[in-house]
């Protein structure tokens, strides 16, 4: 594969038999074992993904925070320092540049975590917007790696490893510490519905953390790769950028209205058209659904009421721990009611679905 | 992965094992190897007529699907209906219990242009 950027951990996925695919300009691990069985290790153990892909910047200077208002949807103005923050930073349509995750490092340093394939969009848009403001944005991604550790058995893997007190740290929150003599970051996160967490590193550091992690939790722990990411988040309803959430889809359509802070008093770039989206009700929305008859539906695909076009499958597939075939459609808002029957074109004939309830995936209370 | 020498093979990764005017298809190791666990497969019907190059049905993955397309032009003789329900034969038993469909042939000197099982290991160097 010719021209794609490999994280640090490139060699060590040759070594784990990973096929490899490009995924937005990177060559990275869809799967190592197989990604049912690395879905069901996340579920029911743990999984390690390598997600070095993804971007860090930061925001630093005594203006960060009014870029930070300025360019995304969230209030961070009672954000504590070493808390995670989940936003999305709009067009002024109110589409979505991208969804990024902001870690709150310092009075005025923040990190900003965004998706590997609209980094480089990213970085020229804070770039541009943040003219004027006493503040620098500094791309990090080359010198960081970062693995996400996922699964129940991930605390009990990553606790002998750290002097962090993981037990300690609340979800969306992040401590700064050793992890295998190594100096790193580690933030409650992560991307499949499990509890985890996600390890920042130099990436000098990456492989050696990958290894260790690897050799802590072997037997109960196996390297996941980008297809069982995707299974896990999507029965979890998180959504993916170019799918659920992109330039012509806001966040209120999505459903992220509650990461929307309209009631701000400042505003930030797309606040008009989302509060007047919200004010005139939405026309089309996310939601999930199940299939009735018999196939599987798959993103782009039409959905259709009596042979009209009603919108389109944003994701699609057969849900490993649900055990159904499911999708997310974006659907013409009179559609959208729970219950409501449709089809979805699959390969040119038209199979019934119904839409249901989300997340998909039911966790019980602990 | 094994390509037994008794069978024909297509560039599109199918397998062809012909009987008189009959020919069992599925699709190759490699190719269920390419796709991953196999989680749904979708079937022509008894009768359909099938026209050489065409998609006669397709095998999905969690993540992808690909269609399967017939090398050979005929009548749809038999399907296999076990793989609705398991589809995971095609992993476990690609030429086996992971067969596809029975065809009758209509026209044998298709099956000319199919290729060998070491020209298909030789084909699968080069891709």
């Amino acid at each position: 594969m010719l021209n794609l950027k490999r994280t640090p951990l490139y060699e060590a996925h040759v070594a784990l038999g990973a096929k490899m695919v490009d995924f937005g300009g990177w060559e990275m691990p869809v799967q190592y074992s197989g990604i049912v069985a690395e879905h069901h290790a996340v579920r029911n153990e743990a999984g390690l993904f390598d997600v070095s892909h993804m971007g860090e910047f930061i925001v630093k200077g005594p203006e960060a925070l009014n870029v930070l208002h300025k360019l995304l949807t969230a209030d961070f103005s009672k954000q504590k320092i070493g808390q995670c923050m989940y936003a999305i930073m709009c067009y002024p349509t109110g589409g979505a540049v991208d969804d990024l995750i902001v870690y709150k490092m310092d009075e005025d340093e923040y990190m900003l975590v965004v998706n590997a394939g609209n980094k480089d969009k990213d970085f020229d848009w804070i770039t541009e917007h943040m003219q004027g403001f006493k503040a620098e944005l500094v791309d990090q991604s080359d010198e960081t790696g970062l693995v996400a550790l996922q699964g129940p058995k991930s605390v009990a893997i990553l606790q002998p490893l750290t002097d962090i007190s993981l037990d300690s740290l609340k979800p969306y929150w992040f401590a700064k510490g050793k992890v295998l003599g190594k100096d790193c970051l580690v933030s409650r996160t992560g991307y499949t519905g499990e509890e985890g967490f996600e390890v920042y590193c130099a990436a000098a550091d990456t492989a050696l953390i990958w290894d260790g992690i690897l050799k802590e939790g072997e037997g109960v722990v196996l390297p996941a790769g980008l297809g069982a990411r995707d299974s896990l988040r999507f029965e979890a309803k998180m959504p993916l950028y170019g799918h659920e959430l992109d330039e012509n889809i806001t966040p209120l359509e999505a459903g992220l209205g509650r990461f929307v802070a309209l009631d701000r008093e400042d505003d930030f770039i797309g606040k008009e058209a989302l509060a007047k989206q919200k004010a005139e009700g939405l026309s089309r929305r996310i939601r999930g659904f199940e299939m009735v008859g018999r196939g599987i539906a798959r993103a782009e695909y039409p959905v259709k009421k009596d042979g009209v076009v009603i919108g389109h499958v944003t994701s699609g597939m057969p849900a490993p721990t649900v055990g159904k075939n499911l999708g997310n459609v974006l659907i013409n808002q009179e559609f959208s009611e729970v219950g409501t029957e449709f089809d979805v074109e699959i390969r040119g004939k038209d199979i019934k679905a119904v839409i249901i309830k989300t997340p998909f995936l039911k966790k019980e209370a602990k | 992965m094994s390509f037994p020498s008794e069978l024909k093979y297509s560039k599109d990764h199918e397998w062809v094992r012909v009987d008189g005017d009959k020919a069992v298809l599925g699709i190759t190791s490699h190719a269920a190897e390419a796709l991953g666990d196999v989680v749904f497969v979708e079937l022509p019907e008894e009768g359909d007529a099938i026209a050489a190059g065409e998609a006669f049905g397709s095998v999905e993955s969690v993540k992808a699907v690909s269609d399967v397309f017939c090398p050979v032009s005929g009548n749809v003789a038999a399907i296999n209906e076990a793989l609705l329900d398991a589809p995971e034969l095609i992993n476990s038993d690609p030429y086996g219990e992971g067969w596809m469909i029975e065809i009758e042939l209509e026209d044998v000197s298709q099956l000319d242009e199919l290729l060998s099982a070491a020209e298909y290991e030789a084909f699968l160097k080069e891709e």
